[in-house]
């Protein structure tokens, strides 16, 4: 037992879990905290520029990390900013550990300055929320935020503590291991499930594998390959998914969903057996889930039990952790595989609908489209280097341009679709990976929002790409406009503003206008050589549409490929 | 992986389809905010529920909740996981309503301004075991326990003399036998 302050244990207990990088703002109520951090020289703060990027960086940190993230702010409105990255995170199950100063004990429900009941708030975004009343249970909540935020499905957890539990002092003990009674992560796959499913798995004829973000988040990659090179069967992933299986490899498929890939929607659609791995069956995955998956057998293998049956009932349900059921699956499977030729009638279809979509979606005619330069970007990018997006036809156009080759380099806020996620998510990944280079594949109206960060990148030394497709337009509600409202534009022009190499410039990083393919080949080779942000501003036509399609409210079997 | 094996006594029918009545039994931490957390997740994810019920337990750290609700089995397997899902939520329980003990008390206040229909309220409050409190000049307030389905009929019995005001505390239930 040692005597501490409250703000000291809680910079001990974060220490003790080898977190060695925070992104806050500080503020009245969690001053102590800043206090105590003065003396912490082994855990770095980045200061950001606004609460949200805070949220999103520890997020970003956690995807490449597979490790909590941690963030800080103080109460009412700093807290409240934190609100949009926390249920970013949550959306797309990323572990997050929040910390936020609360008003002073005996001030709490007296509407006093800055105080927001953050708990209340946060409640339907986390997975928990603590509010310790005493110092001495610090130790022992971090601990426990740790423990819920990063096992089972990860999820943010929140820490609001009272600005006089902070001051207080008192004895602390640090617990190394600890129980939450009412809170048992994972379960051992039933095994006789899992010989349900291998029993299906060999008789299908023409079976597909489904893989999602659980995936991602359990560190499934080779499992998953192994399962679809023994089998032969075809890889599609869900967009959480996207990375989740070598987008070059032979039996890739790519994403399925409403911006998904044509042969990638239209395959599962002929299956005769899913197999959704770590996927959760969303709307914008599967279309309807009336018509998705019907008369065929579905397998699925999740980590929360609550998904099963949530959106779409299986036939085999496999709860427990991706890793250690594709595992025992694969283990399961006879010594001798059969399958390997690839001239299975199944192979076949596979092959001829990619053939047939490469042919039919022939790109459009400009010389810089979004497609050409995302190909660009792909052709010079190293397979390791990691990729973000922000949010609308960037993102979209990421999912079906950019094939992302080595396992887990890729994320998005795919949940949520935050817009103004993808640039500080990317310089948290670059935190926790400063040695790969980071880009983040913008929107000219999403990196509006966050893109005070460039600060954060630059005087942090945190440097990533910023591979802005700038159409100066809300790009993907104008798409939806033209679309679904006859043209009737509204909200959706930017009017040329603002200039974004002086964006960059005015904060110190390179900012580099391109208007030919040349130009971007360039451009990247600069980025990537350079030791500061650097923004890449790249015009694309504001009448270009994302294609394929699948509408709102309708089927994958609905898809259209073409305006 | 159905939970929803319970057999049920009470039925109501919407729609034409047959929507019978479950309770749930959770036991939960007992801390500031559980309540809250578990009646925020019924309203976010759109469940029905007919009365939720929580108190102290045998155990000082755990309260029980009971929980009644008409759903289908596929809403009742989701309410289920969800709530296990929840931090706080130690256990949960679809009871077996055959095998269930199961009470709800209401307090029914009644106009009864003349004797005759005093003696009425009185003589169906004998038939129904059910308690006077109160007798004052223009009302009457009686004290009923049993299962929802005896609240009602007791409760149609005497809508005709006027209601006046009318509390449920909603269904606590424990299984009967060593089975916790
Ligand atoms: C915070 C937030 N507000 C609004 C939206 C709705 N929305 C979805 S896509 C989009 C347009 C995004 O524009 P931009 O970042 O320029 O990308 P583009 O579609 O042009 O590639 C909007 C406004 C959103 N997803 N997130």
């Amino acid at each position: 037992m040692v005597e501490m302050t409250g703000a000291k244990a809680l910079i001990c207990a974060l220490e003790k879990e080898g977190v060695d990088v925070v992104f806050g703002l500080p503020g009245g109520a969690n001053l102590p905290i800043y206090d105590a951090l003065v003396d912490a020289s082994a855990l770095r703060h980045i200061l950001v520029r606004h609460e949200q990027s805070a949220a999103h960086m520890a997020d970003g940190y956690a995807r490449i990390k597979r490790k909590a993230g941690v963030c800080f702010a103080t109460s009412g409105p700093g807290a409240t900013n934190l609100v949009t990255g926390i249920a970013t995170a949550y959306s797309d199950s990323s572990p997050i550990v929040a910390v936020t100063g609360q008003v002073q004990s005996s001030m709490i429900g007296k509407d006093a300055f800055q105080e927001t009941d953050i708990i209340g708030v946060a409640n339907p975004c986390t997975k928990y929320a603590f509010q310790p009343r005493t110092a001495s249970e610090i130790p022992e909540t971090v601990k426990k935020s740790f423990y819920i935020a990063e096992s089972g499905r990860p999820g943010p957890v929140l820490i609001d503590i009272p600005k006089d539990v902070q001051q207080e002092s008192a004895d602390m003990t640090f617990p190394e291991l600890i129980k939450v009674r009412g809170y048992n992560p994972v379960v051992d796959a039933d095994l006789s499930q899992i010989g349900k499913a291998e029993q299906i798995l060999l008789k299908a004829e023409r079976p597909i594998i489904m893989a999602g973000g659980g995936v991602i988040l359990s560190g499934a990659f080779s499992e998953l390959q192994a399962l679809s090179e023994l089998l032969m069967i075809p890889v599609v992933t869900t967009f959480k998914g996207k990375g989740a299986f070598p987008e070059n490899h032979p039996l890739a498929m790519g994403p399925i969903g409403m911006h998904g890939h044509a042969e990638a929607n239209k395959i599962i659609l002929e299956a005769d057996c899913i197999v959704a791995v770590g996927a959760r069956f969303s709307d914008r995955s599967v279309g309807r889930f009336d018509e998705f998956g019907k008369g065929m057998n579905i397998i699925h293998m999740d980590v929360d039990p609550a998904e099963i049956g949530k959106n779409k009932s299986v036939d085999v349900a496999v709860i427990g952790d991706v890793r250690s059921s594709l595992r025992t699956l694969i283990k399961m499977l006879p010594k001798k595989i059969v399958r390997n030729d690839t001239d299975t009638p199944w192979m076949k279809r596979r092959k001829e609908l990619i053939d047939y979509y490469a042919e039919a979606l022939k790109d459009y005619s400009r010389e810089l489209t979004a497609k050409k330069a995302l190909k660009k970007l792909r052709e010079i990018l190293p397979a390791n280097a990691i990729t973000t997006t922000e949010v609308g036809q960037c993102q979209m156009w990421t999912s079906l341009h950019f094939d992302v080759i080595s396992p887990g380099t890729f994320f998005s806020s795919t949940g949520l679709g935050t817009m103004g996620f993808g640039f500080p998510a990317s310089i948290g990944a670059k935190a926790a990976r400063p040695v790969v280079p980071v880009v983040d594949i913008a929107g000219d109206g999403s990196f509006n929002m966050t893109e005070n960060s460039l600060a954060v990148s630059v005087l942090d030394n945190l440097p990533v790409i910023v591979f802005l497709m700038n159409n100066y337009m809300l790009g993907m509600v104008a798409q939806w406009q033209r679309t679904f409202y006859n043209r009737r534009y509204m909200g959706v022009h930017q009017h040329n503003c603002p200039d974004y190499t002086k964006i960059a410039e005015a904060y110190g990083a390179q900012g580099i206008k391109v208007q030919s393919l040349e130009e971007l080949e360039k451009a990247i080779k600069s980025a990537l050589k350079t030791e500061v942000a650097t923004v890449i501003d790249i015009p694309i036509d504001p009448e270009e549409d994302v294609y394929p399609f699948v509408a709102p409210g309708t089927g994958l079997k609905d898809m259209v490929t073409g305006a | 992986m159905s939970t929803a094996t319970a057999t049920t006594t009470t039925t109501t029918i919407a729609n034409g389809k047959i929507t019978p009545l479950y309770i749930l039994s959770a036991l939960v931490e007992d801390k500031p905010g559980v309540l809250f957390r578990v009646t925020n997740l019924f309203r976010a994810r759109n469940f029905n529920i007919e009365s939720i019920t929580v108190g102290s337990t045998e155990q000082a750290d755990l309260s029980r909740m009971t929980i009644t609700t008409k759903s289908d089995e596929k809403t009742l397997d989701q309410l289920v996981k969800q709530l296990k899902k929840l931090i706080d939520v130690v256990e949960v329980k679809v009871l077996d309503t055959g095998n269930t003990v199961y009470r709800e008390l209401a307090l029914i206040k009644m106009r009864a301004g003349d004797p005759t229909t005093r003696m009425e309220i009185t003589n169906f409050a004998s038939i129904f075991r059910a308690n006077i409190l109160d007798i004052g000049k223009e009302t009457i307030i009686v004290e009923l326990t049993g299962t929802p389905d005896k609240i009602d009929a007791f409760k149609n019995l005497v809508d005709h003399y006027g209601i006046t005001q009318l509390a449920r505390t909603g269904v606590s239930a424990l299984p009967r036998g060593v089975e916790v």
